[in-house]
């Protein structure tokens, strides 16, 4: 979502509150009656970003829902931390039945409330990036080409993290993984031709794609909400580091999904029937590096001697985004 | 529902997992010192009156600023800010303009007819205080404050002190300061103008008065030796200052050459240029480097035309006022050195701006004091040699600024009551600096500082009309807004938010919020992404 | 109503007579025909309210079913072969999550090598995955069983399976009785889900559940397919009193009473067996054949019951246990614990090679004597075998073994679907 400086409100809409702005204004997570939908309790690492997204995600559908709300959860931590019985952290009606096959539980989720006739409740589907486009990829294909209204959520943090940190099709070049490991002549994950499922997704002509990331709250938000307010397949594809996966310090979570996007490497947009409608501009250009140093998965990259043309190559990933999708203010650098 | 075992489990059980054992190290709210506050030399709370601003209770701002300095709307015009010399904001943009603020703050407070709460419990004790200028006002406030009787002693025919015959009107505006003052007076002090004390021990007798707090300020302008014609008119700042208040003003002449290079020095360039001299100009030893004017009063006095001559002294002055100037060069410590060079330099007047003695002639007879360089010296407490005798502002050692005087009748307050009640004041251990280095300032929108308007060029040069002008409302508050509220939390909810374990309580508006150690893990998140750096990391000892 | 119809088209008017909110379905064969009837049902507006779902695979089918059943929706798809393997996980998933999704199997091989006749490895590849399986004789069992299933279903909350031999039941005109919408309506009543998603009542289902408690929940599957073993026969009487015919329950035994040797087999064949074992008879032979209707819960006891008398068994079985023989025979044999009797086991109909009265003839004549071996591959081309081995005996990479031996044969690539 684009800022709007209304009035100068000395954070503006960059913190999760904001006691300046009108209480419509601020974040369903500033509210005191925020649902918890994942709720405390739950065994995700410390700093997880994707039990951070999950709650963001699902607390703002369930706004956005007037709490009817029922969700498929695809096999991945996500489901893993939140439902180890005897305990369940989630606070909404959630189904976990399998690792690929999520977006089609979904649909007779919805298909069964449309033969019953309950419009109001309102059905979503969220797995990991492995679980989305990897293996549960033909399924979420079938869901978007049907058009079945299912609001689908992928929380991506690139790799297989509950089997102990695997490379998927989201796993980004020269990345360290159990399976990609810094070894050999080109060491870390090749420079494949990547996979990107929003905008495969978008090639499906849904009624609405966006990506997003847990360092944007407002945004995230924005684009439940506006998914929410529409029917058919959606897609909202979000950014959620992985402290334990990626080697991070468990506190650089946000940072990191910050670092992503004013670096380009990861593009924050919304696209309506397959056409983009609006880019979140990067308002502090980084180079890579910022972000990939934070991370031990990149360390072979800084050495005692820099890997300086996997560096550039990166870095010309995240130039070809910024190109690709207009990540700059008019006049930035 | 017949639930299948262990397949289907009732919602938010994970309750019963506290998961706050894995915790190595948690998370603490603290309120550290922003640097503003930490710069004030009146202690102002600065970030906690923004934070009221911020929201437009500009009456809650108000008071909270005037708990410490009872003055805004004159400290709005001339404290020369040291809290924006240190704003954290200023390494993100620019500093906050805090000094518009608690100027909007003060005359908003005029305009409203604020008044200040008078305790209802008295404490029997009774003050002198002696002076009313900056500092013996703020002693007097925060003695009644504390529930003591206070008088105020002012050999003048007006109260304010220096805020009143050393800074002029363009500055300072009269009716501004007479309505500060007189809100002061308002809450029982008695002041006795006109009223010279010669003798503080008689005098703290015959009233019977518990103690006496001194500030009588520094007058005596001081001369240099400087080989002047029996003709040559050759004043003194202070004296030119404070005639600009009679109904006299002073006789300066077409051409006036002021000595000196202190605030002071071009507070007189500037009133006489006001006066009609058509040449005004300051003859200063070093450069402008060097020079102890502030740099953006030396920018406003060039503006109006003031001309100023750098390395230069004033060697000797005659009958006709003809000026024996000798340029002078620095050496490499900065000093300036004579060259041997001269030249001549034609005045009408010559004003020398060359500093300010203390009148101690009250303390004569005093046992205990101890007096160096022309100044009273005082313990840390800011009490004389002599016990139950306290004192301040520019007699005492200490930066002369009113701003310094008002803190001084602050600490002085509190140190005289503790002493009053037979105790002694312990100040509340500061809070750690809060450096920029421990905010996320990622949070902080853009916002360029918004400037107070000038006065144009012309009306400076022939009228004593105020330079600086206020903010309106909308931008006062942008200003306020740009605080980035360093070290104090200012509720934005990004650790409520940003919470993976859903391990902070929000307590509700105001009441900020709490840790629920059940469940948090430690991650850090919060720490990290508070904006103003409210919380802080510390080991969990296991 | 008695109509002459194919045997999809008779399960097809069941199923919609059963009221489904939800069906899935990918096409395959022999499974094709029963779906596309209930397509176009749904597209003409003749069954509603339901919802009909073409999905991107057999995987997505049984996922849809699943999403769909949790939310309360009576569901029904569709597959055989292939399509079953494809979708096994999400099969064993809806077992696991108790959810009473109703599937009939078009039972047909399994390939490599490809092959779309009939035989029952599909389903017994299934019989390990926690659905209730029925096995239909003919169309109208066909039929009745699937008004069975979704009553049996939905009561235990438990999936059922209903298994019917593709294209010799799924593609054969028979004259059905198709019964009355009342008298379904009388039978099964409206679906009530043991457990639901619904924002009103908010649950987590699909939990993970570690050694603590697996054991038990396992147990607990166990024990409510115990508890079908007592259901399915009541069901079948009920049945019987609506509907006025006998279909479903556990066992079916013919001619059993005085029978020293007694063939048991599943599925279509059993009609083909009844006849066998009639000419039998008139030639003296004390014969009979048992029938198992419900394969999955295994009615061991009424097995039992059956055979307690009996000198010898024969299981004739559609399907193999490659390296060591047959799957019903296994089972069988475990009711007959403690019991002294000679057990066969016959494959038979694998990939849709006919079952003929005159091999069964041949092999029951044989079995009297106790002739038989106890694994027999019926009608086995031991030429063919023989020659492949030499083959093989010879040169190592002798080329695909299907190939070779159809090669032999003499019709390659003729047949491959
Ligand atoms: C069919 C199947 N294959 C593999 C697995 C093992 N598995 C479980 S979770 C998982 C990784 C999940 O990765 P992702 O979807 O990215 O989610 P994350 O754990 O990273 O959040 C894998 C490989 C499985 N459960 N099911
Ligand atoms: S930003 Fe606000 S709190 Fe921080 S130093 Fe400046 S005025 Fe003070
Ligand atoms: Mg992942």
């Amino acid at each position: 979502m684009p800022f709007q400086p209304v009035k100068f409100y000395q954070t503006g809409t960059f913190t999760v509150g904001n006691r300046l702005l009108a209480l419509e204004q601020r974040s369903v997570q500033a509210n005191m009656q925020r649902t918890n939908s994942l709720n405390s309790g739950h065994r995700a690492c410390q700093g997880c970003g994707e039990a951070l997204g999950a709650r963001y995600a699902i607390d703002a559908a369930m706004r956005a829902s007037n709490k009817q709300l029922i969700a498929a959860n695809a096999t991945g931590c996500l489901e893993v931390f939140s439902t180890p019985y005897p305990e369940t952290s989630w606070q909404i009606p959630w189904i976990h039945s399998l690792f690929g096959n999520t977006a089609a539980v979904a649909t007779g989720i919805a298909a069964a409330l449309r033969v019953k006739g309950r419009r109001e409740v309102r059905v979503i589907a969220q797995g990991g990036d492995g679980g989305t486009t990897d293996i549960g990829f033909g399924c979420l294909s079938g869901m978007f080409e049907r058009n079945d209204d299912v609001l689908y959520i992928c929380y991506d943090n690139e790799a297989y993290m509950n089997t102990g940190v695997q490379r998927s099709s989201a796993t980004p070049p020269a990345a360290r993984t159990a399976t990609t490991m810094p070894v050999g002549p080109e060491p870390g994950n090749v420079f494949g031709q990547g996979k990107n499922v929003a905008q495969i997704a978008m090639a499906h002509n849904i009624p609405y794609v966006a990506t997003a990331t847990v360092a944007d709250l407002h945004d995230l938000e924005y684009k439940v909400n506006r998914a929410m307010g529409m029917h058919g397949a959606r897609y909202i594809h979000i950014f959620v580091p992985c402290p334990l996966g990626w080697g991070a310090a468990s506190n650089d979570t946000i940072r990191l999904a910050r670092l992503a996007r004013e670096t380009g490497l990861f593009a924050v947009y919304e696209a309506e029937h397959g056409e983009v409608t609006s880019v979140s501009k990067i308002r502090k250009r980084v180079p890579v590096e910022d972000y990939l140093k934070l991370q031990r998965r990149f360390a072979h990259l800084f050495g005692k001697t820099p890997a300086l043309e996997t560096i550039a190559r990166i870095q010309a990933m995240a130039d070809k985004n910024i190109r690709k999708f207009g990540l700059l203010e008019q006049g930035g650098q | 529902m017949d639930k299948p075992f262990a397949i289907t489990l009732d919602v938010g059980s994970s309750l019963a997992n506290h998961t706050g054992s894995w915790r190595t190290s948690r998370p603490l709210y603290v309120d550290s010192l922003p640097p503003c506050n930490n710069a004030c030399p009146a202690g102002e709370n600065i970030q906690g009156w923004l934070f009221h601003a911020e929201a437009g209770d500009y009456e809650a701002a108000w008071r909270v600023l005037v708990q410490d300095n009872p003055l805004p709307a004159v400290m709005g015009r001339i404290c020369y800010h040291p809290c924006e010399t240190s704003c954290n904001r200023g390494q993100f943009d620019s500093a906050v303009g805090i000094n518009s603020v608690e100027r909007f703050l003060g005359d908003e407070a005029i305009k409203q007819g604020w008044k200040f709460a008078v305790p209802d419990k008295a404490s029997g004790k009774k003050v002198l205080i002696v002076g009313a200028g900056p500092s013996g006002l703020s002693t007097a406030y925060h003695l009644v404050r504390l529930g003591h009787q206070v008088v105020i002693f002012d050999a003048g025919p007006l109260a304010g002190g220096m805020m009143r015959f050393g800074i002029p009107k363009y500055r300072l505006p009269r009716d501004v300061l007479d309505a500060e003052i007189k809100r002061i007076l308002d809450m029982g002090v008695m002041l006795k103008l006109n009223t010279r004390v010669d003798n503080i021990l008689d005098t703290m007798k015959s009233g019977g008065f518990d103690a006496a707090f001194l500030a009588v300020g520094a007058h005596i302008g001081k001369r240099a030796h400087i080989p002047a014609g029996s003709a040559a008119k050759v004043l003194d700042a202070v004296g030119v200052l404070h005639s600009m208040e009679g109904e006299e003003k002073p006789m300066l002449g077409r051409r006036v050459v002021v000595y000196g290079g202190g605030n002071t020095a071009i507070d007189v360039a500037r009133t006489a240029k006001r006066l009609g001299a058509t040449e005004s100009i300051i003859v200063y030893r070093r450069t402008r480097e060097k020079m102890p004017a502030h740099d953006f009063e030396v920018e406003e006095a060039l503006q109006e035309g003031i001309l100023i001559k750098w390395l230069s002294t004033i060697k000797q002055v005659s009958d006709e006022g003809a000026l024996t100037i000798e340029k002078m060069v620095l050496d490499d410590k900065g000093f300036p050195q004579p060259t041997g060079e001269f030249e001549t330099l034609e005045s009408d007047s010559l004003v020398l701006a060359l500093g300010q003695d203390v009148d101690l002639s009250l303390l004569n007879g005093v046992p205990g004091l101890e007096i160096k360089d022309g100044i009273v010296q005082v313990m840390p407490n800011m009490m004389t040699g002599h016990p139950g005798i306290f004192a301040g502002g520019d007699m005492v050692p200490s930066e002369r600024t009113v701003t310094v005087g008002v803190g001084h009748g602050k600490k002085a307050a509190r140190n005289i009551d503790a002493w009053l009640r037979g105790g002694e004041y312990a100040a509340a251990p500061k809070h750690e600096l809060a450096a920029y280095e421990k905010l996320n300032p990622w949070y902080y929108s853009d916002a360029p500082k918004i400037m107070r308007p000038m006065l144009e060029v012309v009306r400076r040069q022939s009228t004593f009309d105020e330079v600086q002008g206020g903010l309106d409302e909308t931008s006062a508050q942008f200003e306020a807004r740009r605080c980035m509220s360093c070290g104090n939390c200012f509720e934005c909810d990004n650790c409520y938010g940003v919470c993976p374990d859903n391990a902070v309580i929000k307590l509700g508006p105001g009441k900020r919020f709490e840790f629920n150690y059940d469940y948090c893990k430690g991650c850090g998140i919060c720490v990290s992404e508070c904006p103003c750096g409210a919380i802080k990391m510390v080991p969990e000892d296991v | 109503m008695l109509k002459q119809c194919e045997g999809s088209h008779a399960v097809a008017s069941a199923v919609a007579m059963c009221r489904p909110e939800v069906i899935c379905a990918y096409p395959i064969s022999p499974q094709t025909h029963i779906v596309e009837g209930l397509g176009e049902m749904v597209k003409s507006g003749n069954l509603a309210p339901c919802e009909f779902i073409n999905v991107e695979s057999e995987f997505a089918a049984m996922s849809v079913a699943i999403g769909a059943s949790a939310a309360g929706a009576r569901s029904y798809t569709a597959t055989a072969s292939q399509g079953l393997l494809f979708m096994v996980e999400a099969v064993y998933n809806a077992s696991g999550l108790g959810l009473p999704i109703v599937m009939t199997v078009a039972n047909r091989a399994i390939g490599a090598p490809i092959n779309i006749w009939n035989d029952h490895s599909d389903s017994m590849s299934q019989r390990d995955c926690g659905w209730i399986q029925l096995f239909a004789e003919n169309n109208q069992e066909a039929l009745d069983l699937h008004i069975q299933a979704f009553r049996l279903g939905e009561e235990l909350s438990l999936p059922v399976m209903v298994c019917m031999d593709g294209f010799i039941l799924t593609h054969a005109y028979e004259r059905v009785d198709i019964p009355a919408q009342e008298q379904v309506d009388s039978y099964l009543p409206a679906f009530v889900p043991r457990q639901i998603l619904d924002p009103a009542e908010p649950v987590s289902i699909g939990a993970m559940v570690g050694p603590e408690a697996f054991t038990e929940v396992r147990y607990l599957a166990h024990a409510k397919q115990m508890q079908a073993l007592e259901l399915i026969p009541q069901h079948a009487a009920e049945f019987k009193q609506i509907f006025g015919r006998d279909s479903g329950g556990l066992v079916r035994p013919y001619r059993c009473e005085d029978a020293e040797t007694i063939v048991v087999a599943l599925g279509s064949v059993l009609g083909t067996l009844k006849d066998t074992i009639d000419e039998m008879r008139d030639a003296g032979h004390k014969v009979g054949v048992l029938g198992i209707v419900s394969f999955r819960p295994f009615p061991l006891l009424a097995v039992r019951e059956v055979l307690k008398n009996a000198r010898r068994v024969v299981v004739l079985e559609k399907s193999l246990a490659v390296g060591i023989g047959g799957i019903v025979a296994t089972d069988v044999r475990m009711a007959l614990s403690g019991l002294h009797l000679h057990g066969y086991t016959v494959i038979a109909g694998l990939g849709g090679r006919a079952i003929t009265k005159a091999s069964l003839h041949k092999m029951l004549e044989r079995a009297v004597k106790d002739e038989l071996e106890h694994l027999t591959f019926l009608d086995l081309d031991h030429n063919l075998i023989n020659r492949h081995l030499e083959r093989e005996k010879q040169k190592r990479r002798s080329g695909p073994m299907a190939e070779n031996m159809l090669r032999d044969v003499g019709v390659v690539a003729a047949r491959i679907a």
